[in-house]
């Protein structure tokens, strides 16, 4: 992994931080469903929903993603990891139009088009610009 | 309700995502992931104040979310969040001092956009 090229290591984490946001996102949201409403500012409800499969589950891979994330911050920019990132967006409509058969808009393609676009501009961006001038980097 | 969820969402992740990227850029770039490493660089991150903020930061996000989810459609909770797109861009330029070039400055603008329209 240290040999590994830093185009390489920003791409691979890239994957992995939009792969478990999906799979997280999802996983929590169809958890909640069966949960029902959770409006409460007593902590007790939020934690046995963590009982719930589907939510724990969805957590899991959302401390994954918590944790590839920092990694990816730790040499890239934030102004570079978020909007890269947000092709979880597309992927999330996507899944909804081949896996779940749902209908997707015109307007829905539009912003899958823009996002597509942002992001290819973005990604072809230095993804470093503000770690040059931290010598307390650690090797 | 919803809306009030939505604006602890926006502000809780972004104060949690400019803190998460502040902390790891101080501890600088992890570039050995073997499990020895990886514990002293956790160990490291623990104790760091950034760290410590932008968890309970992110858990306020990720309570309010859950919240969220639980009253409204995912294709409602999740799209909303795009304003935060232009917001942290703004704050990772003049805070954490990164290089916004006009391209990427275009890229945000698309991305931010794009989220919205999938709301429509």
């Amino acid at each position: 992994m240290s040999a590994a090229s830093p185009r390489f290591k920003t791409r691979l984490f890239t994957a992995i931080v939009v792969a478990t946001n999906v799979a997280g996102n999802s996983f929590l949201s169809r958890g909640m469903q069966s949960v029902g409403e959770l409006v409460s500012l007593s902590p007790v409800p939020y934690i046995r929903a963590l009982f719930n499969p589907w939510v724990a589950v969805g957590t899991s891979l959302l401390i994954v993603w918590l944790l590839s994330m920092m990694a990816l911050l730790s040499w890239a920019d934030l102004s570079y990891v978020l909007p890269v990132t947000s092709v979880a967006y597309v992927l999330v409509a996507l899944v909804g139009r081949f896996v779940l058969h749902e209908a997707v808009s015109a307007a829905h393609w539009a912003g899958i088009l823009l996002i597509m676009t942002g992001v290819s501009l973005v990604g072809s961006t230095n993804p470093n610009t503000a770690g040059k001038h931290r010598p307390e980097a650690r090797s | 309700m919803r809306w009030l969820l939505v604006w602890i969402i926006v502000l809780a992740s972004t104060a949690g995502n400019v803190l998460q990227s502040l902390g790891m850029r101080h501890h600088g770039e992890i570039r050995d992931f073997r499990p020895g490493a990886l514990g002293r660089a956790a160990a490291a991150l623990v104790r760091s104040r950034y760290i410590v903020a932008s968890v309970v930061a992110m858990a306020i996000s990720f309570f309010a979310f859950m919240a969220l989810v639980s009253i409204a459609e995912i294709s409602f909770a999740v799209p909303v969040t795009a304003s935060t797109y232009i917001l942290e861009t703004i704050l990772a330029k003049y805070l954490l001092k990164e290089q916004v070039e006009a391209k990427r400055w275009a890229g945000v603008v698309l991305v931010a956009a794009g989220v919205g329209l999938l709301t429509v």
